[in-house]
């Protein structure tokens, strides 16, 4: 194992501190996506409302995540605001901001998607019935748009904790920057611990985020 | 906001765009050669390949570009592979690329009717006839919209290139913060860049899917 340099991550504390840069990803990513699928439940609806101004702001904010990569954003968010406000935000605060708009414009485009999913003559069939508008809402929309919503929410939590791994850049201490502060270290003792370390990193994303979009594959293929 | 420095700048930020477009347009290009012959071999349900690939595009698509990029520019040396950063650039979009197209046409190429193919193979076509004549480009045109996201998910994940010191535009924008603290022109800058590269391909990307929709058969 010398040779490949992941005896390093069995000296001292190391491992323990690899796992803890790993657990700053993961907090981060829940908490934005928690905030995000909150936020953008109610984005989705206004998106499917009939009046066109809210429409058209909603889908130029839309517009503005899709084409805007992450990474720009928190630039603007941790350097931008410190010039323009004079406000001090800390790095988690603003790499938090960051991906709660981002994650919302994504979960409000999902939850429009699938309620423009549900097909027209559910509501005729529920309005035939005497239902009045709230319950058709609520027994029979709400609960089919739950349905498609909830796998493609999921493989939202995986790609928020894939692109927490950006949030390096602007200085916080995560599993990267942690690895990369290990092979800093250990350059004498171990040259090669660059291969071992990051190699190990690549897993630890892998076995992160792997189950997670097996269980929304599994629930897609069960409720779609 | 000073006009004098954003005039001064922009020579840097175009030369920037057009790198980050080259390796960004390299890696896409990669990543289509890859989906397309991995999604055939799926397909085809190739033994051995189609474990393989799998694998690959489970590996792929659950860990983020940047960790990958760390792993090619910063891991593989040590054992003796060395790569300059833009062929790790282009590699790295090439093979997280590939494994979303991968899937993207794959689903696209299972949506086609097997009806098609067998009425193809009754009119007396060869298999290849029918795979690239009949099957391929049904399954593309319905693939276009999956392809389209893909690649503006790949430009944008352009900005992690200058990690492994790529004079991208993020690179640049960081770059000049550093030495003449002129934030807020970077800032405006680098959001203007991006637009110009990535609202084109957007823009084309929903007239495209407006066209193809057309090309659908039945519906």
């Amino acid at each position: 194992m010398q040779g490949l340099g992941i005896d390093v991550l069995f000296k001292g504390t190391n491992m323990l501190r690899l796992l803890k840069g790993l657990w700053v990803s993961v907090e981060i990513s829940l908490i934005s996506v928690v905030i995000s699928i909150v936020l953008g439940l109610i984005v989705g609806v206004l998106m499917t409302s009939k009046n066109g101004a809210l429409r058209l702001l909603f889908r130029s904010y839309l517009e503005v995540v899709r084409i805007m990569p992450q990474m720009v954003l928190l630039f603007i968010v941790y350097f931008g605001t410190t010039r323009v406000f004079g406000i001090n935000i800390s790095a988690e605060l603003s790499a938090i901001i960051v991906f709660v708009f981002w994650g919302t414009a994504e979960m409000g485009d999902l939850v429009r998607g699938s309620i423009k999913s549900i097909p027209r003559i559910q509501y005729d069939s529920a309005y035939a019935l005497g239902m009045n508008k709230f319950q058709v809402h609520f027994y029979i929309v709400f609960p089919q748009t739950i349905r498609r919503l909830l796998p493609l929410s999921i493989n939202l939590v995986t790609r928020m904790i894939k692109t927490t791994s950006l949030v390096m850049m602007i200085g916080i201490v995560e599993v990267l920057k942690v690895a990369q502060q290990i092979i800093e270290a250990n350059r004498k003792a171990s040259p090669n611990a660059a291969f071992g370390v990051f190699a190990v990193v690549f897993l630890l994303y892998f076995i992160v985020c792997w189950p997670i979009s097996r269980f929304a594959v599994k629930l897609e293929k069960r409720w779609v | 906001m000073d006009i004098e420095v954003i005039r001064s700048y922009i020579p840097l930020y175009n030369e920037a765009l057009l790198l980050t477009f080259k390796i960004g347009m390299l890696g896409i290009l990669t990543a289509f050669i890859i989906g397309l012959s991995g999604a055939a071999a799926l397909y085809f349900k190739v033994p051995v390949i189609g474990k393989i690939l799998t694998a690959y595009i489970e590996l792929f698509r659950n860990t983020p570009l940047l960790v990958q990029l760390f792993f090619i520019y910063f891991a593989l040396p040590k054992l003796g592979i060395r790569i300059s950063a833009q062929t790790c650039g282009i590699m790295g979009l090439g093979l997280i690329g590939g494994a979303y197209m991968i899937e993207t046409m794959r689903s696209g190429l299972e949506s086609i009717d097997i009806i098609q193919s067998e009425s193809a193979l009754s009119l007396g076509m060869s298999k290849g006839q029918v795979f690239w004549n009949i099957i391929l480009p049904q399954a593309i045109s319905i693939s276009i919209p999956g392809i389209m996201a893909n690649v503006i998910f790949l430009l944008k994940e352009t900005s992690v290139f200058s990690t492994i010191s790529l004079m991208d535009l993020m690179f640049t924008a960081k770059d000049l913060i550093g030495m003449y603290a002129k934030t807020i022109e970077c800032l405006f800058l680098l959001v203007v860049y991006y637009l110009i590269m990535l609202l084109p391909v957007s823009i084309l990307g929903s007239v495209v899917e407006r066209r193809v929709r057309y090309a659908g058969f039945g519906d």
